[in-house]
């Protein structure tokens, strides 16, 4: 039996958290995630949770500590945001080649500088070459679903991997939505037990783990690396089949909307998704053939089934909610087009940075990317490939 | 489970390789024959040892093992060659040499 409740995205992964009630939480806190670590403090010490809270002094610590926690078989969990992210950079890679199944409750937020405390994806999107899991959520229950089955996914045998549960910060974060929880019974019987093959308090069996790898096991520890990750995406599928049949609620690798017939894609990432949906629904009733991609999934990266999604578009937006400085292309859409050319396709690719530092996105805004694109296909002049919207000129 | 610490070696498949190159094993820092750093070599002169041990302590690497109380020969499958040892003993009873061996 759901519950139905009005909550922020910082309210809900709170929930989910309490819900799944880990055994290790280090955090440090940081706008605009602060919020996450303080509900669940209060949980800690209203006695609502088993969880050994751990008040550290930096993100570094916090990571660090959770690594600890999590080799030493406890499962562990921390937040943070923007530049806590940054500043967990050193040892995120570690908790990833030491295939330790942490969670992290991520709100975006821009890395500085300049300073601002406001929403866009520079943060995580820095860090996706940590060897994480990704996902992100467009609105405050997909926060709480994602996190619900982030352990599922992570802990899998044939994974192993820390993930990222990404979110809008304050757009998500601090807007308060409507919301469907589950029982907190279901959630604990969908988490399960953490039981991990190898843990550094097993006095049975002792284990040495952060091993050094000479030139001679790096790359065979890479590979490996990798394929655990990849492993990820099927694992993903599976869990969120079950957890359909659990919630009713649908999740895949992506979100296509009005995309099979589209000739105007767009591909985002996170809450503007939204907001895009409210645009394409008016282009379509003016009869525009016009859809939308909304990454949920971003590491690993479905290549594959994102390029036969896209198969039929004439031309595509990326809309990198990031500035990548390399004068090219943005990380989404340096992934679409490789993805695209792998499969051979040649659609018209068009890559906007949009909404950095919490500029607004709006209909409007984002109205004006889907004329363009079909401005590119009528006069075949395609302009500058990549650009920023909503900038004053 | 156990890790097969023989199957380590540097011909290992990625396939094969320990999920997060863990070593589920006790002690392994022994097998790892690091003695093959070594610059130079201590050399033991029995007869010039009195036993009194003060180069135990010293060996940063535990390689001048201890039986009943008496030392006994270097263990070169671990010793780096530093020479603080030489410098430790009272009595001229460790010797370097020059090189590996």
């Amino acid at each position: 039996m759901s519950i139905r409740e009005r909550l922020s995205g910082n309210e809900a992964i709170a929930i989910a958290m309490r819900q799944i009630n880990p055994d290790v939480m280090p955090a440090f806190p940081i706008t605009p995630s602060t919020e996450i670590p303080q509900y669940f403090s209060s949980y800690v010490a209203n006695g609502l949770v088993d969880t050994a809270f751990i008040p550290v002094e930096s993100e570094h610590s916090a990571m660090s500590a959770a690594i600890g926690a999590e080799a030493a078989g406890a499962r562990t969990l921390t937040a943070t945001s923007s530049a806590g992210l940054a500043f967990m950079w050193e040892v995120l890679y570690n908790a990833a080649s030491d295939r330790l199944p942490l969670a992290l409750a991520l709100v975006n937020r821009a890395l500085s500088g300049p300073i601002n405390i406001n929403c866009d994806h520079s943060d995580s999107m820095g860090a996706r070459d940590a060897g994480w899991i990704q996902i992100y959520s467009e609105n405050n229950q997909e926060a709480y679903d994602n996190f619900v089955q982030a352990y599922r996914i992570a802990e899998h045998a044939s994974v192993r991997l820390p993930i990222m549960i990404c979110q809008d910060g304050f757009i998500t974060s601090h807007a308060v939505e409507n919301i469907e929880l589950l029982e907190d019974k279901e959630v604990k019987d969908f988490v399960g037990e953490y039981n991990p093959e190898s843990y550094l308090l097993n006095s049975e069996q002792p284990m040495a783990l952060g091993a050094y790898a000479t030139p001679g096991y790096y790359t065979e520890a890479k590979k490996a690396q990798l394929e655990a990750l990849k492993n990820a995406k099927l694992v993903a599928l599976d869990v969120a089949k079950e957890y359909a049949k659990l919630s009713g609620r649908e999740y895949g690798l992506f979100e296509n909307y009005k995309l099979d017939d589209a000739d105007y894609a767009m591909v985002i990432i996170g809450s503007s998704a939204g907001t895009a949906k409210d645009a394409i629904d008016i282009l379509r009733e003016e009869g525009k053939k016009v859809g939308l991609l909304k990454i949920r999934l971003f590491r690993p990266f479905p290549a594959e089934e994102i390029a036969e999604a896209l198969k039929n578009a004439k031309v595509i937006a990326c809309m990198d909610r990031t500035e990548s400085y390399n004068g090219n292309c943005g990380p989404l859409g340096a992934e679409i087009r490789s993805a695209l050319f792998n499969a051979k396709l040649a659609p018209e690719v068009i890559n906007y940075v949009y909404g950095l530092g919490g500029r607004d996105v709006t209909v409007d805004s984002l109205t004006s990317v889907f004329e363009d694109m079909i401005e590119i296909d009528k006069t075949k002049n395609v302009g500058e490939k990549y650009r920023y919207l909503s900038l004053r000129d | 489970m156990a890790t097969d610490i023989n199957k380590i070696t540097e011909e290992i498949s990625w396939h094969d390789i320990t999920e997060g190159c863990i070593v589920n094993y006790g002690g392994s820092a022994e097998l790892f024959k690091t003695g093959e750093w070594r610059v130079n070599t201590p050399v033991f002169i029995e007869e010039k040892c009195k036993q009194c041990l003060l180069c135990i302590p010293v060996c940063p690497d535990s390689s001048i093992p201890v039986k009943d109380y008496k030392r006994a020969d270097f263990d070169l499958d671990h010793c780096k060659g530093c020479g603080i040892c030489e410098k430790a003993c009272p009595f001229g009873a460790i010797e370097m040499k020059k090189g590996e061996k």
